[in-house]
């Protein structure tokens, strides 16, 4: 099976009812996006599946021909994921860390969509993605701050 | 001879010593002391550091390398779970070092207590353990580079100094960098303890400042950052394990036939069953081993397993709940009594009685339990995000045959550890497996599902309190029986008392000016692991003494805020001993009394940022707590809106803490943070149940934790401002969290007038306004 990852195309043998999220982190060994709960309730597992926010842990890997899939590892390769993980730096916004690649996949999509989010957009994206340390404060100040940062431009 | 005391021994017997000595950092030690047939009363106690298996080490060639280039390398033998230990340990090093911090590379310990000292991260206590040995050797380190210049130059070494990665001779304007000097530096002994030069606090260039970059922050942003579920090795395979639903269960039988025709099922294995207070030895399960995660999740879905439940298969949380409050309802094993409460309660104006409940609750670290373990040529590696790497080598070791030396615990990053990583028995079923596959690396993965059923599960409380109030509204009588199964039944023959670590953890030590008092703990029995949570005890006795001051306060017609002052008393110094808390924290009495002054402001601040005392909208209300834990002082004020549907916003929480002098201020502030939304998280849903033995609790649909559109729009968190450097230092991690669930629950007392005694929260507001309204 082709896939597009990250602008390249990968070749994958995996059963179809396999999540992507499996083939990512077991298969092609792209440990970023992060198993947390394997039914869409957390998402850690987020990836863009042409632009939009996707849970991998429900998404079938024979569901993804032809759709161009980005990960956290490739997200910083635009503008907008790059501004977002300058955000997250420069704001200290990880304690353990393991579900924000999760939280800024969901924060690139909502940009894409909507540049100059309200706290309202941003607590309605970001609600699907759970944060056990409760980093949400900083979440909300770091997508702020990426949106300005891209809105200047964008 | 009490149970508890039979307890201690049959440990004693029946483990190393080393164990024991991990039992006494938990509060074992004065109970041991009273047993000397056990330990050697006359020993002098221990504290803080020294207390702990290994204590401290403070040698710079330990923690600490130079290179040529100049990078210094800097080791942190404790595990980073988010509380930003990989950033504020090597920041001591690198300012006492004087070493520029974008040269400063950070790398992890392996498991080796007897390198680095002890290793456990738990009990809030790196920082507060571990500032004095770091700066130590980032100080011995930088007189031994100050040397190796002096040396080089043929001048006295009283005439150079390190400046900023630097050794300058000033006289001469001669300069060299640390890595032209490393290699001398190096072949130096290194200085005694007692020669050692520490920075004064004026010279420190991180130390307090709070601007160091996280050190693992842009790796974490941009998905490299390597957790243990993470970790992978050449011909990995993946494992998945279906585990006895109810503690101390076993196999009655298995049918894996369909699974194993699974293509990519490579083997399917049955582990040993465990007896109850088997410490953290896996569950009773049967494991699939696969080519990936899936299969093994698919496979293991497939198999038929009949489970012999055990006596355990009777724990209904609910039944259970209904003997806590008999057993709360009856006098109990007396742990602290002054005055005379019978009499002053029957002499009392008012009495006033609450009962409070606390359920399970489990840790749902992001990162499920995870590790890898490969075993070849009788040495096993594991690579596993713990919270106790020694104790992880160790079990690892005895399960699998094999001497703590041929066993090499790497530390990744902890996607949220919260107590739950302390217990390695994850790491301990993927060594196992691993020799089951005759060493290969295999990967175990507990799925979320695994997480919450098979939790080592906060405790379960009941807790009663009763009292009288005076003539005037003061408190002249107060009891406290406090019911919940203890953190010792793992460790062996159920205690089913708390011991001195729990009852030190806010019930006990109640640092209040109360002249008639008696605090008591009838039996409770444990029906599954429990284990440390994220605070502890502190969650349940800070809840319930919380709430209740609050409703004395209420009762007496009061401002809670000056009713709580009052019943604090004047600023004074507490010998936790006085108490009847031989714990501590672990703490000396001396070094850290108990301070009301510290307890009092961190109550003046808080309500004072939240302008207590405000006119408040119709629905809408402010609520206090505060609570001494770890050593370190916090006070809370939370903000609540209730509509006339019950619906429940919180608009604000306000928090003030004193800690002492804050190393990494930034981080002391997200750890707050962070307590805030895990207190109101665990305040508003938390709650895992059993039926048959079995959690309940599926997923987190069914488990609830706080997402960001419930988290309130403004947290402020006012640290007390503390530059005196003599001063001992506090915890951090953990005592943000008591206080929270109980200002909540006063806030919205003073919202609505209802009084919710019963965690979690969750539809009972709700519940009222829908039978109001009809």
């Amino acid at each position: 099976m082709d896939l597009s990852i990250n602008g390249q195309s990968v070749q994958v043998s995996a059963s179809d009812d396999t999540p992507l999220l499996w083939v990512l982190r077991d298969h092609l060994g792209m440990t970023g996006t992060k198993f947390g709960c394997g039914m869409a309730l957390c998402g850690a597992c987020t990836v863009l599946v042409n632009g939009e926010a996707v849970r991998s842990c429900v998404t079938p890997v024979s569901s993804l021909a032809g759709k161009k899939i980005t990960t956290i590892e490739g997200v910083g390769a635009t503008q907008r994921g790059k501004a977002l993980q300058e955000a997250w730096v420069a704001l200290n916004v990880p304690q353990c860390g393991y579900c924000q690649a999760g939280q800024i996949m969901s924060a690139a999509a909502l940009l894409a969509t909507r540049p100059h989010p309200t706290d309202t957009d941003i607590d309605a994206a970001m609600a699907g993605n759970i944060c056990r340390c409760g980093t949400y404060p900083r979440i909300r100040a770091a997508i702020k701050r990426a949106a300005g940062k891209t809105g200047e431009v964008s | 001879m009490t149970e508890l005391a039979q307890t201690v021994i049959e440990i004693e017997k029946t483990t190393r010593r080393v164990f024991l000595a991990r039992l006494q950092a938990l509060g074992g030690l004065v109970l041991a002391a009273n047993l000397p047939d056990v330990v050697n009363a006359s020993e002098p106690a221990k504290y803080g550091a020294d207390g702990m298996p290994h204590g401290w080490k403070d040698n710079p060639l330990a923690f600490v390398a130079i290179g040529n280039d100049g990078t210094v390398t800097i080791v942190v033998h404790r595990s980073e779970m988010g509380q930003g230990v990989r950033t504020g340990m090597p920041l001591i090093v690198a300012d006492e070092l004087e070493a520029d911090w974008t040269k400063v590379r950070v790398t992890q310990a392996t498991a080796e207590e007897e390198k680095y000292g002890n290793q456990d991260t738990d009990g809030s206590r790196s920082t507060r353990h571990f500032f004095e040995p770091m700066r130590r050797c980032g100080a011995a380190a930088r007189m031994m580079l100050e040397q190796a210049a002096a040396q080089t130059w043929g001048v006295p070494v009283g005439q150079v100094r390190a400046l900023n990665h630097e050794v300058v001779h000033e006289a001469s304007g001669r300069k060299l960098g640390y890595g032209a000097l490393a290699q001398r530096a190096a072949r130096l002994p290194v200085p005694p303890r007692a020669a050692l030069r520490l920075k004064s606090p004026a010279q420190f260039r991180y130390i307090g400042k709070g601007e160091t970059p996280l050190a693992d922050g842009w790796d974490i942003a941009t998905g490299k950052a390597q957790y243990g579920i993470d970790s992978r090795a050449e011909g990995m395979l993946f494992a998945v394990i279906a585990r006895s639903p109810v503690l101390g269960g076993k196999i009655a039988s298995v049918d894996s036939s369909q699974a194993a025709k699974i293509p990519g099922v490579i083997k399917v294995v049955p582990l040993q069953s465990v007896a109850q207070g088997a410490q953290f030895q896996p569950l009773a399960g049967v494991a699939v081993i696969a080519s990936d995660t899936w299969i093994a999740i698919k496979a293991r879905n497939a198999l038929k397993i009949q489970w012999d439940d055990g006596p355990n298969g009777t724990y209904d949380s609910q039944s259970y709940r209904a003997e806590q409050q008999q057993a709360a309802r009856k006098p109990g094993k007396v742990l602290r009594a002054t005055g005379d409460f019978d009499g002053a309660l029957a002499k009392a104006s008012r009495k006033i009685a609450a009962e409070y409940y606390l359920p399970h609750i489990a840790h749902a670290t992001m990162e499920p339990p995870a590790a890898l373990a490969r075993i070849d040529n009788n040495h096993c590696e594991v690579w596993a995000p713990t919270q106790a790497p020694q104790v992880t080598r160790e079990d690892v070791a005895k399960h699998v045959g094999l001497a703590p030396e041929n066993v090499t615990v790497h530390v990744t990053l902890l996607g949220g550890g919260f107590g739950r990583k302390s217990k390695p028995d994850f790491a301990i079923e993927a060594a196992l497996l691993s020799r089951e596959m005759g060493g290969k690396p295999v990967k175990v993965i507990w799925t979320r599902e695994d997480d919450l059923h098979h939790d080592f599960f906060h405790t379960v409380s009941v807790e009663h309190l009763e009292a009288g109030l005076d003539q005037r509204g003061k408190v002249s009588a107060w009891l406290h029986r406090s019911v919940a199964p203890s953190i010792g039944s793992i460790f062996g023959p159920d205690p089913k008392h708390e011991l001195p670590f729990e009852v030190g953890m806010g019930l006990v030590n109640l640092p209040y000016d109360i002249p008639n008092l008696r605090i008591e703990n009838p039996e409770a029995a444990a029906h599954t692991r429990i284990g440390w949570f994220r605070s502890v005890s502190n969650i349940p006795h800070a809840f319930a003494v919380q709430s209740f001051v609050a409703e004395l306060a209420a009762a007496a017609g009061r401002d809670h805020r000056d009713f709580l002052l009052e019943l604090i008393g004047p600023a004074r110094l507490i010998d936790p001993a006085s108490q009847g808390d031989t714990w501590n924290h672990g703490e000396s009495p001396q070094i850290y009394p108990v301070d009301t002054g510290r307890l009092r402001r961190v109550i003046e601040t808080a309500t004072r940022e939240a302008r207590w005392g405000r006119k408040m909208p119709p629905g809408s209300g402010l609520g206090l707590a505060a609570h001494y834990s770890f050593v370190s002082y916090t006070a809370a004020v939370v903000e609540v809106a209730v509509n006339r549907n019950g619906e429940l916003k919180i608009t604000r929480v306000d928090i003030a803490f004193d800690c002492g002098p804050q190393v990494n201020p930034d981080r002391v502030r997200s750890q707050l943070e962070g307590a805030v939304v895990m207190g109101l998280s665990l305040a508003l849903t938390g709650e895992i149940t059993f039926k048959q033995g079995r959690a309940q609790q599926d997923n987190f649909h069914m488990y609830q934790v706080m997402r960001i559109d419930a988290a309130p729009p403004e947290i402020h968190v006012h640290l007390l401002p503390s530059t005196d450097w003599s001063m001992p230092l506090g915890g951090v991690g953990e005592p943000g969290v008591p206080p929270i669930a109980p200002a909540l629950c006063n806030a919205i007392f003073a919202a609505t007038g209802r009084r919710i005694r019963q965690m979690p929260v969750k539809d009972q507001l709700a519940q009222t306004a829908k039978s109001e309204n009809a």
